[in-house]
């Protein structure tokens, strides 16, 4: 037997046998059956479910497997991306609901962190009135449900619009009924895709000058305007290519024939009434983290910034911003995360997200609820675990740099 | 006498009205530099605009009597006769009305169980709590549910209203606290195959909406079970909740478990505690404590996230504005239904945010260094 370091021989030399624990009281061996036991619990749980589904869909008559997503869908969806009809298959209406889900989720997070860093802002604005608004909205919003929020929006405002003959009308461009919102579709003309290249350049050009203001700032201490140099990169030059190219984008007004208006873009209400109280919702939430995170950073960085005299636009960006980031990102994130999960309330509604169309009617008509939930949990999971990855990976080049 | 010669200030004046004051604190909070005073003009117009319009329409143009659809006929403002008529509706669903008595009993309680724990100090307190987190939803549940005693059965399909959101959420909290707990502990465990299982389960439940849970378990639980074996839908929902809730219970107990410093792991392993009863007797009390304001706000989301039960077909407090609104004879009446079931989930969500606060103020000095 080996000898333990533990029951070394006593002083005398006396060989002395070692008393090794009794292998109950071992923390190593209980800990190694603990883990064997609940391995096996859970593998005798997870079999056993297994084992009752298969019997209980056998019982049904429903067949396992992915086959059934290249069976053809026939039942039609209110809105798409892509080229869809009754005659595509189940697998299609996975590929609608899904782009239905990143669209909504994509424009709402866009427009909840705007909302979100006013309202946070306007929260801590010297102006009592402007504060005090700006406590209502976010006490009112963020204490009333959802889904409460989106049957408000959709029930009680967009549904009870006036017909299209009544349309509400803004500007002569903008209409809105009860059918949705009518909005002017931009038509590009072949040359319009050289404002586009000049804008692509004007970017490039942009980060090309940043990179190098910074290295000769850093060399010489010499400030560079990258500011003005990149929005004269960036607005000028497409906007005078432009003009030179002579106005190639003209606009598809939509407008009322007969009963109802055609072209244009059409926004369904389903569509805005979701993402009108997503964005509402979720920016009660982001305007609370951008106040914290503000408030985060000490009165006396200001101090000292205007101490060192820097100029209070200076003092905001270069240090009271970069500070304050650091604290705002990790709820922000999960605010995004929270969006993204909440658009899955369009079912309620009927907006045609993934949940809607792939867990509602693809499910029921064809009962491959196994199949079809792991499916969509798997979208959302892996939506969840990449936009947190990207986060972390944004909040580590963020995060304080020790040194 | 006073004597002359002697020393007596004047009396203090009050200070400047362009220093204190009304006038003042107009001057330093409303017109303090060119862009405040544009801001304040412009709030002041956005109020004035819309502000009589709102009072008009709730106020004084609105029907709060009558007895039927008819009432609002000629009204233009809000009608809430239909509120009125329907408020039985909202709180007890289709609860049968002679049992009702059983539902006020249990909001009575449950008053009697909850209030004491918002005073900061009230004779048994801790034993109150213990109460409601254990015996309490037993018995409700046999008040509730009837079959009992000579009670006459409900069954848990004529739940509804108010009444429901409440058990759906005290129940989701309740049960969901020890396996939090659980799932917490174990995802700071040494041990990996531990670690891993509460981790992948903790993970999975965070990351997919509430409305997929509560879809799998309306749908997939079913076959789950062998055959034969059937729950009823309420409980079916809840096991949804349940699981939901305790992966967001378990991150908000690890905050508390991370935030106790490491001297008080190796105090108790130094005192010679094992593992169970160094963190039942040291760790998780100073732990949970901790996290109390976390728990409330997980409480709030589960509150509202309530809702979505009326998806799976529940009669949850929106679910009864909802059927009731669609309801013809009555016309529009969506927003004064939406107005009122908002009003019931803040006053809630409010009350206990600002709870929450004022705890996080009180418990915000142990550990702050």
């Amino acid at each position: 037997m080996a000898a333990d370091p533990r029951y070394d021989t006593p002083a005398n030399g006396a060989p002395d046998l070692p008393s090794r624990p009794n292998p109950i009281n071992d923390p190593r061996v209980r800990a190694i059956a603990f883990q064997v036991l609940a391995l096996g619990l859970l593998g005798l749980f997870l079999w056993t479910i297994f084992q009752n589904t298969l019997a209980n869909m056998e019982s049904r008559g429903i067949t396992t497997g992915f086959a059934f997503l290249e069976n053809p869908a026939g039942f039609g969806i209110l809105m798409s991306l892509v080229d869809y009809d009754e005659t595509f298959s189940y697998g299609r209406t996975f590929i609608v609901g899904l782009l239905n889900t990143l669209l909504v989720s994509g424009l709402g997070i866009a427009i909840a962190t705007v909302l979100g860093f006013v309202i946070g802002i306007a929260r801590l604005s010297k102006n009592w009135l402007v504060a005090k608004l700006a406590l209502a909205y976010i006490e009112t919003l963020r204490n009333v449900p959802l889904l409460l929020q989106i049957f408000f929006w959709y029930y009680a405002v967009l549904r009870t619009l006036p017909g299209p003959r009544q349309s509400l009308e803004m500007g002569g461009a903008v209409f809105a009924n009860n059918r949705g919102v009518y909005l002017p579709a931009p038509v590009p003309e072949p040359a319009f895709w050289a404002v586009v290249a000049a804008l692509v350049a004007g970017v490039v050009g942009t980060v090309v000058i940043a990179r190098w203001a910074r290295k000769r700032q850093d060399a010489t201490g010499q400030p560079f305007p990258t500011g003005w140099a990149g929005l004269g990169l960036i607005v000028a030059l497409p906007g005078v290519v432009f003009l030179l190219t002579g106005l190639p984008l003209s606009f598809d007004v939509p407008a009322l024939k007969g009963f109802n208006f055609g072209g244009g873009v059409r926004v369904i209400p389903e569509l805005m009434a979701l993402l009108w109280a997503l964005s509402m919702y979720t920016a009660a939430f982001i305007a609370e983290i951008v106040r914290a995170g503000i408030l985060s950073v000490s009165h006396g960085q200001t101090e000292a910034a205007h101490a060192l005299g820097l100029k209070p636009g200076v003092t905001l960006r270069k240090v009271i911003i970069p500070q304050a980031m650091r604290v705002i990102i990790p709820p922000l994130t999960s605010q995004y995360l929270n969006l993204t999960k909440n658009s899955s309330l369009a079912t309620a509604i009927g907006y045609p997200d993934l949940v809607s169309v792939f867990m509602g009617t693809t499910l029921n008509q064809t009962g491959q609820a196994v199949e079809i939930v792991a499916m969509t949990m798997a979208v959302y999971l892996t939506i969840s675990l990449s936009i947190s990855f990207l986060m972390n990976f944004y909040n580590r080049a963020m995060a304080l740099k020790e040194r | 006498m006073a004597d002359p010669d002697r020393f007596t200030p004047l009396p203090a004046q009050a200070p400047p009205s362009s220093s204190a004051g009304p006038l003042a604190w107009v001057r330093a909070n409303l017109l303090s530099s060119p862009l405040n005073v544009a801001m304040t003009l412009g709030v002041l117009y956005l109020l004035v605009s819309i502000v009589p319009g709102i009072i008009d329409w709730a106020i004084l143009k609105a029907t709060v009597s009558g007895d039927g659809p008819n009432a609002c006929d000629a009204t233009e403002g809000a009608c809430w006769t239909f509120i009125r008529l329907r408020f039985d509706f909202f709180i007890y669903g289709f609860y049968p009305e002679p049992e009702r008595w059983r539902v006020d009993v249990v909001l009575g309680l449950l008053l009697l169980v909850v209030g004491p724990q918002f005073l900061s100090r009230f004779p048994g307190k801790k034993w109150i709590g213990l109460f409601g987190l254990t015996a309490f939803p037993l018995i409700v549940a046999m008040l509730l549910m009837g079959g009992l005693f000579g009670l006459p059965e409900v069954e848990t399909g004529k739940w509804g209203g108010l009444m429901l959101t409440l058990v759906l959420s005290y129940v989701g909290i309740v049960a969901a606290l020890p396996i939090g707990v659980a799932l917490a502990l174990g995802r700071r465990s040494t041990m990996p195959v531990i670690r891993a299982i509460c981790v992948i389960f903790i993970e999975i439940w965070r990351g997919v909406p509430l409305i997929s849970v509560l879809f799998m378990a309306s749908v997939m639980l079913p076959l789950f079970l062998p055959e034969g074996v059937n729950f009823d839908k309420l409980l079916r929902a809840l096991i949804g909740i349940i699981m939901f809730q305790s992966a967001y219970m378990a991150e908000v107990v690890r905050g508390g478990l991370q935030g106790i410093p490491k001297g008080q792991y190796e105090a108790a392993d130094a005192l010679g505690l094992g593992y169970w009863k160094g963190m039942g007797l040291v760790i998780l009390p100073q732990a949970l404590k901790m996290v109390i304001p976390g728990i409330v706000n997980t409480f709030i989301a589960l509150f509202k996230d309530t809702t979505l039960v009326l998806i799976i077909g529940l009669l949850d407090v929106l679910a009864t504005v909802q059927a009731s609104i669609v309801d013809p004879a009555w016309g529009n009446v969506a927003t004064e239904g939406y107005l009122f079931a908002a009003f019931c989930f803040w006053v809630f969500c409010f009350g206990m945010s600002r709870y929450s606060q004022s705890l996080e103020r009180k418990l915000h000095t142990g550990h702050k260094r």
